[in-house]
């Protein structure tokens, strides 16, 4: 059993009547990337900042290597690195300084500081520009410059906040990358993100936030089954038969949808290929393609917040 | 409930950081070259004055500051009229700027109080302009020397040293004044209109609305001489409390070692007195020592309002 490094018990906020974070519970463990979905306004950012103990929560706690942040916060703080919803840097100052800012704050040495901001700078690819104001730096540089704060302070836990929000398809790889590398590091991840499938290639869990509630957190296969689909989606194109017809009664199918003519999405709970192949033929029709994939956590997400809509 | 950790922590660095921002800033750099000019030129009109009218008067080396030749106010004049502009362009942005630009939330991640930011800026800004004060001071006391040919004595640079450092409390108390507006006012421009109307009143009008306040208060009945002086000392009440008002009392006393008294003064309590015979640089302080004290408590109400107000703020912008 791995070791929680992150806990928070019944965590509430609200502002006023109205209410932001209505009894939170989350439990992470080390070397995990957590994913933090939900529409906006569900109180994503409102929980991360009391994970922080930059907000103070109204009710409920929080432990951060078995630390609270809002008693012991200099501790917490020089263990969490936080990279906000679109970071913020002095404009004049050059991408080396604003580094330099920080570890000075974090406490550090001069050489030690110098000689990490070069690695961390180096590792970001941001080594050439990182003498020019910030001031010419793009997005994605801005957001890799953050990712290098992080790298920089050795931090054991991240959280970022919408670190993919108003990049380039390119931009948005390349801080994947660095975001996994983090994680192979040894770095505790949460990520708050709409991206869907970004946080489905990186992430190992997934907490589903919704009007200030934690819906569902578990795995992407969790949550497939959770919401009454298999795990397997498998697409069929055929000519000739109705594979509505068909299919609704092998063992196994959960449901099949009709996308467009003649193709199909069969979603399972095995890997039904080898019947649906079978059924195809056996029926006189002409079979084109079958297709098995990974439940979509798109899919999984829109059908979550559907349900949810309908419940209420 | 009890927080660990010092809140001073990481207040150096942030001061550091400001301080040389602001040197940095072109802000800075236009505000500080309208103060040159006006220095120059008033030292400019002190020195010829003095050197035209009272080649034999005493403490000439204070006059430097304090006379004026028209139409150019004296040295001392200009400060108390410049310094607050100085005060208000260093920190009319210094909290809403942070969140503005994004860096609050990023700022406040790292290991430090908030404590540590306010007070940080606060002291980042006060150094950058006791830097200005004591380089303008010494550039004062430099031409004065150069063009008057006369050495301070011990006494002049007593006075001076306590006026610049009552100086600075006065600055110090426009400082306060432009991160406590910057603080509650999320807009720079509109919280740097606001210190600016707070400053235009307090150090313009003010003047205007002393007495007539006072002639609402304590109105002078022609049968009652005591209600003049009733009525004045309502007035000065209510002047002092301008910062400009204390700072000038404060001068005048610091830099004339003649003025025996802020307030009205009696022929009887001048009996036995030599007329312009100095009064002991400690005599003068301890007269101003109430004035100095107040411009140092508005300067803190002013950084504990701030203060209050920014502890209890929400970081996300």
């Amino acid at each position: 059993m791995s070791t929680v490094v992150l806990e928070a018990k019944g965590l509430a906020k609200r502002y006023g009547d109205a209410v932001a974070v209505a009894g939170i519970d989350l439990s992470v463990n080390q070397g995990e990337v957590i994913g933090l979905l939900g529409p906006n306004g569900a109180g994503k950012t409102t929980t991360i900042l009391m994970l922080l103990g930059l907000t103070e929560a109204s009710e409920g706690s929080v432990s951060i290597l078995g630390k609270d942040p809002l008693r012991r916060p200099l501790e917490v703080k020089r263990e969490v690195g936080y990279l906000p919803d679109s970071v913020g840097f002095y404009d004049t100052m050059t991408g080396r300084e604003n580094l330099a800012y920080t570890a000075k704050l974090a406490g550090m040495s001069r050489e030690l500081a110098k000689e990490r901001i070069a690695a961390a700078l180096e590792k970001v690819r941001l080594s050439a520009p990182a003498d020019r104001p910030v001031a010419t730096y793009s997005r994605g540089m801005r957001q890799r410059l953050g990712i290098a704060e992080l790298l920089m302070r050795d931090c054991r836990i991240a959280i970022l906040d919408e670190p993919t929000s108003g990049l380039d398809p390119q931009s948005t790889q390349e801080l994947l990358d660095l975001i996994l590398d983090l994680s192979r590091g040894g770095m505790t991840i949460l990520l708050s993100s709409h991206m869907l499938d970004v946080v489905q290639s990186i992430c190992s869990r997934v907490a589903l936030f919704n009007k200030g509630r934690i819906g569902f957190f578990g795995t992407i296969e969790e949550l497939a089954a959770r919401i009454g689909r298999g795990s397997f989606v498998i697409d069929v194109e055929a000519d000739g038969i109705d594979l509505g017809q068909l299919a609704g009664k092998t063992d196994g199918v959960t449901s099949v949808a009709s996308a467009s003519h003649g193709l199909w999405q069969v979603e399972a709970t095995r890997d039904v290929r080898s019947d649906l192949a079978k059924l195809v033929v056996e029926a006189g029709g002409r079979l084109k393609n079958l297709d098995l994939r990974r439940a979509r956590l798109d899919e999984a997400y829109n059908r979550y917040f559907r349900e949810v809509a309908n419940a209420a | 409930m009890q927080r660990e950790g010092s809140p001073f922590r990481g207040v150096g660095t942030v001061a550091l950081k400001e301080a040389a921002d602001h040197m940095t800033s072109a802000r800075m750099h236009l505000i500080m070259l309208l103060v040159l000019l006006t220095a120059i030129g008033a030292v400019y009109g002190a020195i010829d004055r003095i050197r035209d009218t009272t080649a034999q008067d005493a403490y000439l080396f204070l006059k430097l500051f304090t006379v004026a030749r028209e139409p150019l106010p004296s040295f001392a004049a200009f400060l108390g009229f410049l310094l607050p502009l100085v005060a208000i362009a260093l920190g009319f942005d210094a909290i809403n700027g942070e969140f503005n630009r994004r860096t609050m939330s990023r700022l406040l991640a790292q290991p430090i109080y908030r404590d540590a930011v306010l007070f940080g800026k606060f002291l980042g800004g006060l150094l950058v302009i006791a830097i200005a004060l004591l380089t303008l001071w010494l550039m004062m006391v430099g031409l004065g020397m150069l063009f008057l040919g006369l050495p301070p004595s011990g006494a002049d640079i007593v006075r001076g040293v306590f006026w610049l450092a009552a100086t600075l409390a006065y600055a110090g108390v426009w400082l306060a004044l432009a991160i406590a507006f910057s603080t509650v006012i999320r807009s720079p421009a509109t919280s740097a209109l606001a210190a600016l109307s707070v400053w235009l009143v307090l150090t313009v009008f003010w003047g205007m609305i002393a007495p007539l306040v006072a002639g609402i208060v304590a109105p002078i009945d022609p049968f009652d001489p005591m209600s003049v002086l009733n009525r004045f000392e309502w007035q000065q009440a209510i002047a002092r409390i301008s910062p400009q008002t204390l700072y000038g009392e404060v001068t005048g006393l610091l830099l004339d070692p003649a003025a025996r008294s802020v307030g009205p003064l009696f022929m009887h309590q001048m009996q036995g007195a030599v007329i312009g015979a100095p009064l002991p640089t400690m005599q003068s302080l301890l007269i101003v020592w109430p004035q100095i004290s107040g411009l140092i408590a508005a300067m803190l109400v002013l950084f504990t309002l701030a203060y209050v107000v920014f502890q209890r703020q929400e970081v996300r912008a």
